[in-house]
């Protein structure tokens, strides 16, 4: 893959990802993590070879499908990429009403998701008046809203202190536990070692694969994100 | 807690910011071209009531110019064609001209009181026509010949012509003026898509991972600008009428002037420019933003 006549940045990348595997998709900066999520979540095209999402060969599938394909994949943001005109309640609802629901279809489920995600209380607030880590846990939750098969995030854990990332990392984690696909692209060597779980390393546009290191050892969260019932 | 978090459910958020900067100037630009629309169509309304009323005046009449043989003088001569014609169907009334009527014609270039008494006028005979069958210039001048006068009938045909062409430019003129007026809208807009399209980059990008359909972002746009054009075309509408108002006021019964006699229905025409404002801005934000989308992966 590459941006207009500029150096390849990813190269004879061969991924196939497992339903309801979880990864985590390391490199330096510049390695390419970014451009590997962007092709995964369609909002890049390869400039050679296949990618096929969701058994759909993305080179030749219409346009006018992609939208459908990417309702299937949730995207959380370093930057979060909320929209700050939006209360927590209406970012979260975004996916729901763009899929044509309405306030009494998505209404139960937005707010049970935004209690599970520890921000029940902030429903009403706007993102400028959230936290970082009130930011990227509200953007977890519109990235989960519709239920996706896999979810991206793409260092999520960078704009929040060590004990937020641990939270949304057993966010994540739990979401994982439910069946969804996860790849976390991260900095964070610290979070990546205690997590246990498999790594996909990017080095020079070339990726690699490496099991899981190992049990994990974060500690658990205390709610059990399954009785939340929302998933 | 924030005063904010006081807020509920609302359905209806505007997912695209409901404010903008650039807002009141384009507001204010499609106000102005909706207000130069609206004057000229009341303009041209009026203006082509008076060229209908003109038409409908010179259709109804004829002129004979009569002019004296042997000894007749000329009233003994203009008598006689006015008789002469008056029997012929399809003329109501045939009545010769008084010197005092004549001299009345002519002070609009001569002044009044500026005409000397000796001077040669000639001899007129004003005809009125039957509305339903008008007798035609070769029937009257039959009965002129049969009476043996040496006289002219002139049917204004020719004035007719100028006056109805007049009509059809002030039409054509007029609905140019407004296919213009819309076209600039259209850009206006057009141009004002796509620096929302770009200042809101981001939005539409959140849009897009959502799963939004272009068709869906593009109606964000549409529904946007449609708005804002309906209300600037409001504004404008509202401002030519309050003018055609002062002119018709200021005009009386007979409207502005009797080359522009506007009449209050006149200014019904002003309700369109909202809905005509809408649909362009409509038309044009859909067509802009589709593009620009496609264009995208």
């Amino acid at each position: 893959m590459r941006y207009g006549q500029a150096p390849e940045v990813l190269r004879d990348i061969d991924l196939g990802l497992t339903p309801g595997s979880f990864h985590f998709l390391t490199g330096a900066s510049g390695a390419g993590k970014s451009s590997l999520l962007k092709l995964i979540y369609i909002a890049a095209r390869p400039s050679k070879g296949r990618l096929r999402i969701f058994d759909h060969d993305i080179g030749t599938t219409p346009r006018t499908e992609l939208p459908f394909l990417r309702r299937r994949i949730g995207v959380v943001f370093q930057e979060f990429h909320l929209l700050d005109h939006l209360t927590a309640f209406d970012n979260v609802a975004l996916p729901l009403r763009i899929a044509g629901q309405r306030l009494e279809q998505y209404q139960g489920d937005v707010i049970e998701l935004l209690e599970w995600v520890g921000l029940g209380e902030r429903m009403w607030a706007y993102p400028p008046t959230l936290s970082g880590g009130e930011k990227q846990r509200l953007s977890i939750a519109r990235a989960v809203v519709t239920k996706p098969d896999i979810l991206l995030a793409d260092e999520p854990t960078g704009n929040v202190d060590h004990a937020m990332a641990l939270r949304i990392l057993r966010l994540l984690v739990e979401l994982n536990r439910m069946g969804t696909t996860v790849v976390i692209a991260s900095h964070d060597q610290d979070l990546v070692a205690r997590s246990g779980m498999p790594v996909m390393h990017l080095e020079q546009g070339h990726l690699s694969l490496h099991p899981a290191a190992g049990p994990r050892s974060y500690p658990e969260d205390p709610d059990s994100l399954a009785g939340a019932g929302f998933l | 807690m924030s005063a904010a978090d006081d807020r509920g459910p609302d359905p209806a958020a505007s997912i695209l910011p409901s404010r903008d900067f650039r807002d009141p100037g384009l507001v204010f630009t499609v106000a102005v071209l909706s207000f130069l629309a609206c004057i000229a169509v009341i303009a041209a309304l009026a203006a082509d009531r008076a060229a209908q009323g003109w038409a409908r005046q010179l259709s109804g009449s004829a002129t004979v110019q009569v002019r004296p043989v042997g000894g007749e003088t000329g009233a003994e001569a203009a008598a006689r064609a006015a008789e002469a014609v008056a029997g012929v169907r399809g003329v109501s009334e045939a009545r010769a001209m008084d010197r005092k009527s004549a001299e009345a014609l002519l002070e609009p270039w001569l002044g009044k009181g500026n005409i000397p008494a000796d001077l040669p006028l000639p001899q007129l005979v004003t005809v009125e026509l039957a509305p339903d069958h008008p007798a035609t210039s070769a029937d009257l001048n039959r009965a002129l010949a049969a009476a043996h006068l040496d006289a002219t009938v002139d049917d204004h045909s020719r004035w007719m012509a100028d006056v109805r062409t007049s009509g059809d430019i002030v039409r054509l003129s007029a609905a140019v003026a407004c296919l213009l007026i819309a076209t600039a809208a259209g850009s206006v807009v057009a141009f004002a898509t796509r620096q929302g399209l770009a200042a809101r980059r981001d939005v539409v990008e959140v849009l897009h991972l959502c799963g939004a359909e272009d068709r869906f972002v593009a109606q964000l746009f549409q529904m946007r600008f449609a708005a804002l054009a309906t209300r600037a075309a409001a504004y404008g509408a509202l401002a030519a009428a309050a003018v055609g108002a002062i002119l018709r006021l200021t005009g009386g019964s007979d409207g502005f002037s009797p080359a522009l006699p506007i009449a209050w229905t006149d200014l019904l025409a002003c309700l369109a420019a909202p809905v005509l404002g809408a649909l362009v801005a409509a038309l044009s934000a859909h067509s802009v933003a589709m593009a620009i989308l496609r264009e995208q992966v």
